[in-house]
């Protein structure tokens, strides 16, 4: 029987949500705010929060230093072609695994995750020396096909998961209809799994835009993506922490701005299956 | 007619010519104030030769990590890398990089400091050019120490730095006497505490290249060490680094600061710093031993083996490391602008002479020795490094052990032994 939640409850419950969603979200703020502080404010001790006196000035001098629509065109092409790259691939596969699985399925989706447990750096000198024999060294195609292969394992259990929520009969049906391969995963599979694909879509999106590690050491001039334009502003010796701060609110703003217009399909999608 | 036809021809020839020979070439680099303001003025190289410049430009251990990488692997991602005293000549040495000779006689690479010019050599021949140089230095608040009734010597000791920083140190108002690094790093705090172990008459290896922190010189550093910065120290200095220290100081909150020379120009300019117009500077402290706690260090262009536009590369350093770069930027920005520390007709201008820190600089510099960086004898070259590959690991790992001392969460022995042990392990395994 299911348990009526009282009012009180219900504030309490929304203050408790309220606070952590502030706490996790308190450093992208801070960072928003000290982008509008002179140098010597952002080292302010006691650190200066609303009351200081607001500036664009470090946005004007990052603009004028680099070129920043290079670097997030590279961020778009480099986030956006791993991610469709990798659900084209994921989904049949998802589709294999959840509907028709064999003896190994299970082996295969835990040696998938396995190349997740590996340290990048550990592949570094195999993959960049790769990367010179097949000329794809600071090349967007390089990055889209290494982010794709990072992430493929997180695509195809996530798109396994949703795939298993949705009943079998369904897909037979479709089958008993005169349903080909192709057509019951287009037209039937694929429209009752948007959110969850949806979902798979967005968080690879954010995955392969904040990628770090790959995308500094196998880029240089040409295929630097943000986080390259990020990595150009941090410095060990000189207090640089409002440019920085600029440099960095330029950087997730598209994703941010990404994030706040999908949150129900997120929510929705990862959220998907797990209430039964 | 005739003459004009020819001209024509001619020009239009040169033309041809200067465009067929332009390159585009790509330089990694770090992010501080003198590199990105050589961006600045990249126009004026691409006036002169032709060739277009793409700057790649990273945070120094992200760059480190990077172009390790592609010299390693002969990537030929760039032309030109940014690279320090430490890297040069076991790169050199290794056949990684252009050798910088034929460099043309307006250059001038005679007037290359020669404690630089040393550093950034292997084997007599120069692999990277130094654009500017740095040793280190003690900054101190001129009103605080007078407040103290002390008077900085220009050559101070350990002793006279713990007397006037426990005088200087004022808890009441968040005023400590002295600001070190503590940091975890060979970069950060490993160097620090290096150097301070040299004038102890500490040393990393003997001769037999045999670790040495079972010696009483590292005892007597790393106590000492502790105690000062537990009298007169910030809280929490085993997390502090050049930019938190650069933080303290400049809001008024230490009455010394030792660390590199290049800070002078950030703690006297009055935009950043609360106490920009109340800085002394003075050599690094010493223990009557003969040696100075300051450090040698350069950021250096220099040419990968794997580049395929090394002409163009040559250009681009003989251009930016020059005599005429210095002047570019000192008519534009002014003499308190220009790259310190790398040229000797830069420390005979007098109007450079006028720059406050100027003769300090010049002075720690020409007090660094490399090849003598201690006491006693060493079997490798560098003060607050030992130039062998092995040595970024080990002395990452060593001040890990120290930082944690600095932390209390371990003794100085404790931290000592270990790093005995670790060293010992890791200079075996590397067959030494």
């Amino acid at each position: 029987m299911a348990r009526a939640v009282t009012s009180q409850r219900k504030t309490i419950n929304t203050v408790i949500a309220w606070g952590v969603g502030l706490l996790i979200f308190f450093p992208i703020l801070w960072t928003i705010l000290t982008s509008f502080k002179t140098e010597a404010q952002a080292i302010n001790d006691p650190p200066l929060f609303l009351f200081f006196d607001w500036t664009l000035e470090n946005y004007s001098v990052v603009q004028e230093r680099s070129d920043y629509m290079r670097f997030l065109w590279n961020s778009v092409i480099i986030a956006g072609g791993s991610t469709i790259l990798g659900t084209i691939i994921a989904v049949p596969a998802a589709w294999s695994m959840a509907f028709v699985p064999s003896k190994r399925t299970k082996d295969i989706l835990l040696w998938m995750l396995s190349t997740k447990m590996l340290p990048a750096v550990g592949v570094l000198y195999p993959i960049y020396l790769l990367f010179i024999q097949l000329g794809l060294l600071d090349t967007r195609i390089g990055l889209v096909i290494v982010l794709m292969l990072i992430n493929l394992p997180i695509i195809v259990w996530m798109l396994y998961t949703y795939f298993k929520e949705i009943p079998g009969e369904i897909l037979e049906a479709a089958r008993m209809d005169g349903a080909g391969l192709r057509d019951e995963i287009l037209y039937v599979l694929t429209p009752m799994a948007v959110p969850g694909i949806a979902s798979t879509i967005l968080l690879n999106l954010i995955l392969a835009w904040n990628e770090a590690f790959w995308t500094l050491n196998l880029t240089a001039a040409n295929a630097g993506p943000l986080t390259a334009f990020i990595a150009s502003y941090s410095s060990p010796e000189g207090l640089f922490f409002a440019k920085l701060s600029a440099a960095s609110t330029m950087a997730i703003a598209p994703i941010l701005i990404l994030g706040w217009f999908s949150q129900k399909q997120l929510v929705r999608g990862l959220t998907f299956g797990a209430v039964k | 007619m005739h003459l004009r036809t020819a001209l024509c021809a001619a020009s239009a020839l040169a033309l041809v010519a200067s465009t067929a020979y332009a390159e585009t070439i790509t330089i990694a680099t770090v992010n501080n104030g003198d590199m990105i303001r050589m961006q600045g003025y990249t126009d004026d190289f691409t006036a002169k030769t032709g060739h277009t410049v793409e700057w790649v430009t990273l945070e120094e251990n992200v760059l480190r990590q990077r172009v390790t990488t592609d010299i390693t692997t002969k990537g030929g991602a760039f032309d030109i890398m940014t690279i320090g005293m430490y890297e040069t000549p076991i790169w050199g040495k290794n056949g990684w990089l252009v050798p910088l000779d034929g460099l043309s006689a307006e250059y001038d690479v005679d007037d290359i400091l020669p404690a630089m010019r040393n550093g950034l050599s292997h084997d007599g021949t120069l692999y990277a050019a130094p654009f500017y140089g740095e040793s280190s230095m003690v900054m101190y608040r001129t009103d605080l120490m007078e407040k103290a009734g002390l008077e900085m010597p220009k050559a101070p000791t350990w002793d006279f730095i713990r007397e006037a920083a426990i005088a200087m140190t004022d808890r009441d108002n968040e005023i400590n006497g002295v600001c070190l690094r503590g940091k975890a790093g060979w970069g950060e705090g490993g160097a620090f505490i290096t150097v301070t172990g040299n004038s102890f008459g500490a040393r990393w290896f003997d001769e037999d290249w045999k670790a040495q922190f079972d010696q009483p010189e590292w005892a007597n550093a790393l106590n000492f060490f502790v105690d000062l910065m537990n009298e007169a120290g910030p809280p929490g200095y085993a997390t502090n680094g050049f930019n938190e220290n650069l933080s303290l100081f400049q809001q008024g909150k230490c009455g010394m600061w030792i660390d590199a020379t290049v800070a002078a120009s950030f703690v006297t300019n009055p935009n950043d710093s609360t106490v920009a117009d109340k800085v002394g500077f003075a050599l690094a402290p010493d223990n009557g031993l003969g040696k100075r706690s300051n450090w040698l260090w350069a950021w250096a262009l220099a040419i990968p083996a794997g580049t395929q536009k090394a002409d163009a590369a040559k250009q681009f350093i003989e251009w930016a490391t020059s005599k005429e770069y210095i002047e570019l930027v000192a008519a534009k920005e002014g003499w308190a602008n220009v790259p310190p520390g790398a040229r000797t007709s830069l420390y005979a201008n007098p109007e450079y002479q006028k720059v406050p820190f100027a003769q300090m600089t010049l002075d720690s510099i020409n007090a660094a020795d490399p090849n003598n960086p201690t006491v006693k004898p060493v079997p490798y070259v560098g003060i607050q490094f030992v130039a062998i590959p092995e040595f970024a690991g080990i002395a990452t790992e060593v001040s890990q052990e120290f930082s944690a001392a600095y932390a209390g969460q371990q003794t100085v022995e404790e931290a000592l032994a270990k790093a005995q042990a670790l060293t010992t392990d890791a200079m075996e395994a590397a067959g030494y």
